[in-house]
């Protein structure tokens, strides 16, 4: 099997696996959930990084450098908007 | 032993945290772990990424990194939770945008070394930018609409869905022209590549502008769906499997809150997807006028309320906007040490995005073992003493049930069976979907008018006087 169809086998089972557990997540958190999913497709920072560590030219190097900020943008805001959500979350 | 079988058991952790923090996210009482545990995952690939690419030159890096951290950090503290859909909707954008940064990085890389590409190469790296640049300006043009900065009416033109489908087409056409299957005339590679992020920078903005301010909820879901999938198509570009798999679960999570939020407002999932729904506004003709309804003050309503054994309270986003939760929490506990049994009933769509209304709750010290969805409360209703409805209107219109009206279908919550219903309220005007409200018309139904906060504060003090 090349890499790109071994990628597809990993996307396809992750995304059952990712709906079987989302599915469960009851109404009350999905805002949070929400905040909190958004913060992991700031993922692409990995992308990002893999790029720029590689750059072999400015412009390759600019474009990496862009996109790391926005995606860390992502990824702190994120987890952090979504943990000061949670922690008012409080039972009776 | 072979270090690249190392960081590929680094990844391989880093993507089981990421599942095991979403899985503790099924509960109130984990998911402030689960979160953490993702935030762990996301450190952990950061860290195995740096140590396993022999990185050039760090400045850039590091710059990227201090500045998008700073921002971030700084928004997620300041930002109100009334905002919080136009947080996720920019934070979306930017996690679309690197997306699509990553997979053009990729593309001017390899035309740089001159290299040929790779079928497979090529089409991840057109999905990649076109999803991501998508995302990145549908995020934006939704964040301007729910910020007020562009109005929140749908904006149409004539032929608009053609146009859309021919754009779109002509963006597929570009991309299979990158990947060599025809010859481009003269062009260079890189000027064909522009013109397609440009047509799919413009998609973006057309299939958002044509959705109206009210449904945002269900385009902010799908476009965190659509950054999911850019995230996994970057995958495929850089070959890194962490990407993919994180890419899946977000994609997977953004379409099940659409596939929610639709179902809440009566929606079809492909109205959505392209950009055609929200567009006849229903200027229904409002019937009202002649009918009478009875009219109470604080009062009158505190006697009713306080002498009721049990309370079920819908809020609605009135409610948010007059900024009263926290006076309702003090009449709700009020009631409450006279003993009546208090409950919340939130409908899907009471906020501005999935769950909204329950942070805002949360947010005013409401216990989240006091909110009930539509689902678990629907029945309780015709046992229920007393209603109340503060700052709600459609979702509780019971004209859903008559199959020819605008809002047939739509699921509500069903006070109209409740012994009675105290509706707060400005007026006697229509909701979102324009119609009238016989609810407000029926026997068991008492109108107090005024402004949520007022009102509510007038309520506590009669309350207590009760």
């Amino acid at each position: 099997m090349g890499e790109m169809v071994v990628g597809l086998y990993v996307f396809v089972l992750a995304a059952l696996a990712g709906s079987e557990v989302i599915s469960k997540v009851p109404p009350t958190l999905h805002t949070p959930l929400m905040s909190g999913a958004n913060a992991i497709s700031g993922i692409a920072v990995i992308g990002a990084l893999v790029i720029s560590a590689q750059a072999n030219t400015p412009m390759v190097q600019i474009l990496g450098v862009v996109a790391i900020t926005m995606a860390m943008i992502n990824v702190v805001g994120g987890f952090m908007v979504t943990d000061r959500m949670l922690q008012m979350f409080k039972k009776k | 032993m072979d270090l690249s079988f190392l960081f590929d058991l680094t990844y391989l952790v880093s993507a089981t945290l990421f599942v095991v923090g979403l899985k503790r996210l099924q509960s109130p009482a984990t998911a402030r772990q689960g979160n953490a545990l993702a935030a762990l995952a996301m450190l952990i690939a950061i860290v195995a990424t740096l140590v396993e690419n022999d990185v050039l030159s760090w400045t850039g890096i590091l710059i990227g990194m201090a500045v998008g951290s700073l921002i971030g950090g700084l928004a997620a503290r300041m930002v109100k939770m009334t905002d919080m859909p136009q947080m996720v909707g920019i934070f979306n954008a930017f996690g679309g945008g690197a997306s699509a940064l990553v997979a053009a990085a990729e593309f001017v890389r390899i035309q740089q070394m001159g290299a040929p590409m790779a079928t497979g190469t090529s089409l991840s790296i057109g999905l990649g930018s076109l999803i991501g640049a998508v995302t990145f300006t549908g995020s934006f043009v939704a964040f301007g609409k729910l910020q007020g900065l562009i109005g929140g009416n749908p904006i149409t033109f004539p032929l608009q869905k053609t146009f859309n489908a021919l754009l779109f087409l002509a963006a597929l056409a570009l991309g299979a022209g990158l990947s060599g299957a025809f010859a481009l005339g003269g062009l260079t590679p890189l000027t064909v590549f522009t013109v397609f992020i440009g047509i799919s920078l413009l998609l973006g903005v057309l299939l958002v502008i044509p959705i109206g301010g009210a449904d945002m909820p269900v385009v902010i879901s799908l476009l965190n769906s659509y950054s999911g999938l850019a995230a996994a198509a970057a995958g495929f570009v850089v070959g890194n499997m962490v990407l993919i798999i994180s890419g899946a679960l977000v994609g997977a999570a953004g379409l099940i809150l659409t596939i929610a939020m639709c179902k809440a407002m009566n929606r079809s999932l492909a109205n959505v997807a392209f950009g055609t729904f929200g567009g006849e506004s229903t200027t229904a003709q409002v019937a009202s006028g002649e009918k009478p309804v009875r009219s109470i003050d604080a009062e009158q309503a505190a006697m009713v309320l306080a002498y009721a054994q049990s309370v079920v309270v819908v809020p609605g986003y009135g409610l948010a906007v007059a900024q009263a939760q926290h006076e309702l929490r003090k009449v709700m506990e009020q009631l409450e040490e006279r003993g009546v049994d208090v409950k919340y009933a939130i409908h899907p769509v009471a906020g501005r995005m999935p769950g909204h209304m329950n942070v805002l709750l949360a947010e005013a010290d409401v216990p989240y073992d006091k909110l009930f969805d539509l689902d678990e409360i629907n029945d309780d209703f015709q046992r229920t003493d007393v209603v109340l409805v503060v700052g709600a209107n459609d979702v509780v219109n019971p004209e859903s049930r008559n199959p020819q009206s605008v809002i047939a279908g739509m699921p509500i919550l069903d006070v109209d069976r409740a012994k009675n219903c105290i509706v707060m309220k400005r007026s006697l005007s229509p909701g979102f979907a324009g119609i009238d409200n016989p609810l407000f018309y029926l026997d068991g139904t008492m109108m107090f008018f005024g402004d949520a906060k007022v009102s509510m504060s007038d309520l506590a003090r009669e309350v207590r006087e009760a």
